[in-house]
């Protein structure tokens, strides 16, 4: 079980793999990951893939709308890495 | 190949559809007589593009007609009447007179899909400007070169987009841009621009349009090819025939309908059909804000009753993705007709419609060059799925081989690949590419506009897609040139050579891939190549940056020093490499 902590570095780590010019720090968290960092459909299909690669939780393409913010993320992953 | 036909019944079909008959209403048509279903300015004095698409309608009852319907990203929700879209485009129109633009002059947008947009453009044709809307995901690289090309003079953007794209610096080199107006701000403006709105605020809403000749230039819309800058695509006022035509035949709007064109008008669909073609029949348009949500567009065909949606590939095959299950969680009945435009439409996702809509989506084929839907396949016509359809009553299409000394034979023998041809005129073919006359005189041969595409017609007349006859990408139903990828790759200081291509994926038809060879002293590391996918968006925006880079120990060229693009696609798909006698450089 990953804390919240974990989670947030590992969400930041990915989006920095998909748009490393992007000031992660200065992300929000209540922020559009979309607007803020660029992001556009495509990218957003690789952040989903990413996420599922570095934690082995399934996201369905569905879900694409519960991970708009990096506080969605963290909240999406800890229920369902739980549920796992 | 097609699985299975779907067959049409009229019987079976809500609304009797404009075409029932492909051939007769084919055989009858003409574009002459097409145009005086239009009204023209009054006594005379032309054709405009805005006249069609609002002020004709100020003086019926289609004046409180539902003219558009913003659907924002948080939920809002704004409404546009006929009569406010007149008002609110004169404002703008008076809005450039004041600032003393007017005719020929270049007003460029780059916005989300803000009614603004709308706006902006309906205005800029009234006062005669031309009306050049940019893709808001565009880094500052592809803005600045289109707004160079184009001569933009007056910017319509937001204070966000304003830093973001670095807009200001760009000015520097961009002396003949004026004024730049922003929308969405409140209060002081930044320096050197303008707020929209107080313009606006200002500004009478009673404004006659001028004369207008149906030549006129009224709309640039940038593309790609595969070398060279963008090209920048004219149109003129006379193309909204075309426009309302294929409204009529290809989409078949009926006085009644909401039309929902998902399309943004930053790509020649979104403005065709996501601003004019719905506006000249007098119907109302859903705009949606938002990026592409599968729940919220089903939501927005439910609750807004949409009757005709036009949507493309990359969102049908999202769609797919999320499953079908979610899609009959909505109630769709009052949809009637769903059209597919962007790349070929694949046979599982017209099937995909049945099962989800209970409508198959209907696949149609054209570009920014020829203006408005070309080959479509119609609600009266029976489907074969993977099949683009038929030429529009008015278009005359073929299959043909160009040959090197500029001759043309049209291949008559069906399902032979060739070089699909258009018979130029019809209305709404571009005019030209601004300041480049060679590459608009070499798409013409033998009395063919040649398109770029490679296709095939089969006995019934059907035609097929098969592929590009050149290296231009197409992404998510979007043209990129490999070039302008390679040459902002070129100026990190790392990169040695790059060699870009569209590698084939599943759901957005191909994926901008870079293959980067290194100047000595740079060694390939996984940081190394995040800080030169990083640079490149920040250039080039995610719209057209690559999404994966390689590293190589060179890139393969031609003797006389082309990259072999081709070659790197034959790797990247383990494909026999063909002649590589030209080589040069082997790695």
């Amino acid at each position: 079980m990953r804390t919240r902590e974990e989670l947030r570095e590992v969400v930041l780590r990915v989006l920095g793999r998909i748009a490393p010019e992007a000031d992660l720090k200065a992300l929000g968290p209540a922020e559009s990951l979309r607007e803020e960092l660029d992001i556009d459909s495509v990218d957003f299909l690789n952040f989903m893939i990413g996420l599922n690669a570095e934690l082995g939780v399934e996201i369905p393409e569905a879900d694409a709308r519960k991970l708009s913010s990096l506080e969605d993320c963290i909240s999406y992953l800890l229920s369902n890495a739980e549920s796992r | 190949m097609a699985r299975e036909i779907i067959e049409k019944k009229l019987a079976d079909l809500p609304v009797v559809p404009n075409m029932v008959d492909y051939e007769r209403t084919r055989a009858g048509f003409t574009w002459e007589t097409a145009g005086t279903e239009l009204e023209g300015l009054p006594v005379g004095r032309g054709l405009n593009i805005a006249h069609e698409a609002v002020d004709r309608h100020s003086h019926c009852p289609r004046r409180d007609h539902l003219a558009l319907r913003w659907l924002g990203k948080q939920g809002e929700v704004r409404d546009f009447s006929y009569g406010d879209l007149v008002d609110l485009s004169s404002r703008f129109a008076n809005v450039l007179k004041g600032l003393g633009v007017g005719k020929g002059d270049r007003i460029f947008t780059l916005c989300s899909r803000a009614p603004e947009l709308y706006i902006s453009a309906l205005g800029t044709l009234k006062n005669l400007g031309v009306f050049c809307p940019l893709f808001s995901a565009f880094g500052p690289e592809p803005i600045q070169e289109r707004l160079s090309i184009g001569e933009g003079r007056v910017l319509v953007t937001t204070e966000a987009l304003y830093k973001r794209r670095k807009i200001e610096e760009l000015r520097k080199s961009l002396p003949r841009l004026e004024h730049v107006l922003l929308i969405g701000t409140k209060g002081p403006s930044l320096p050197g621009t303008f707020s929209y709105h107080t313009l606006m605020a200002e500004a009478s809403g009673h404004f006659e349009i001028p004369p207008t000749d149906p030549e006129d230039m009224a709309l640039l819309h940038f593309t790609s090819g595969t070398t060279g800058r963008p090209k920048g695509a004219i149109h003129v006022h006379q193309a909204v025939i075309a426009h309302y035509v294929t409204g009529k035949y290809a989409l078949d709007f009926h006085p009644e309908d909401i039309f929902w064109c998902t399309s943004d008008p930053g790509w020649v669909t979104g403005t065709s059909y996501g601003i004019i073609a719905p506006l000249t029949h007098g119907i109302t348009s859903i705009v949606d804000e938002g990026e592409f949500d599968a729940e919220r567009w089903y939501r927005i065909l439910q609750n807004e009753k949409v009757t005709v949606w036009y949507t493309a590939p990359t969102a049908v095959r999202m769609m797919m993705k999320v499953g079908k299950d979610t899609a009959r969680k909505f109630d769709y009945r009052n949809l009637r007709f769903i059209a597919s435009v962007g790349e070929p439409l694949n046979p599982e996702a017209v099937f995909w419609g049945l099962e989800a809509f209970g409508l198959p989506i209907h696949d149609n084929w054209w570009q920014t060059e020829t203006g408005g839907i070309m080959i479509a396949n119609y609600p009266a016509m029976s489907i074969k799925p993977g099949s683009m359809g038929k030429p529009l009553p008015g278009i005359q299409a073929a299959i043909v081989h160009r040959y090197k000394d500029g001759t043309v034979e049209v291949i008559e023998e069906p399902d032979t690949q060739g070089d699909l041809a258009l018979r130029p005129w019809w209305p709404s073919i571009f005019r030209g590419y601004l300041r480049d006359e060679k590459r608009y005189r070499d798409c013409f041969a033998g009395g063919w506009y040649i398109t770029g595409d490679l296709a095939r017609r089969d006995p019934e007349g059907y035609f097929w897609f098969i592929g590009r006859a050149d290296d231009v990408i197409k992404s998510a139903g979007h043209l990129i040139g490999p070039f302008e990828v390679e040459s902002a790759l070129m100026e990190h200081p790392a990169v040695a050579e790059a060699g870009v291509i569209g590698k084939p994926d599943p759901v957005i038809g191909e994926m901008v891939k870079a293959y980067v060879s290194l100047k000595r002293g740079y060694g390939p590391s996984e940081s190394l190549k995040m800080e030169i996918l990083g640079f490149a968006r920040t250039r080039l925006g995610p719209a057209v940056a690559p999404k994966e880079i390689e590293f190589r120990d060179s890139v393969p060229k031609t003797r006389s020093g082309k990259i072999m693009r081709r070659l790197l696609k034959a790797r990247e798909l383990g494909l026999p490499e063909g002649d590589i006698s030209t080589l040069e450089g082997e790695e």
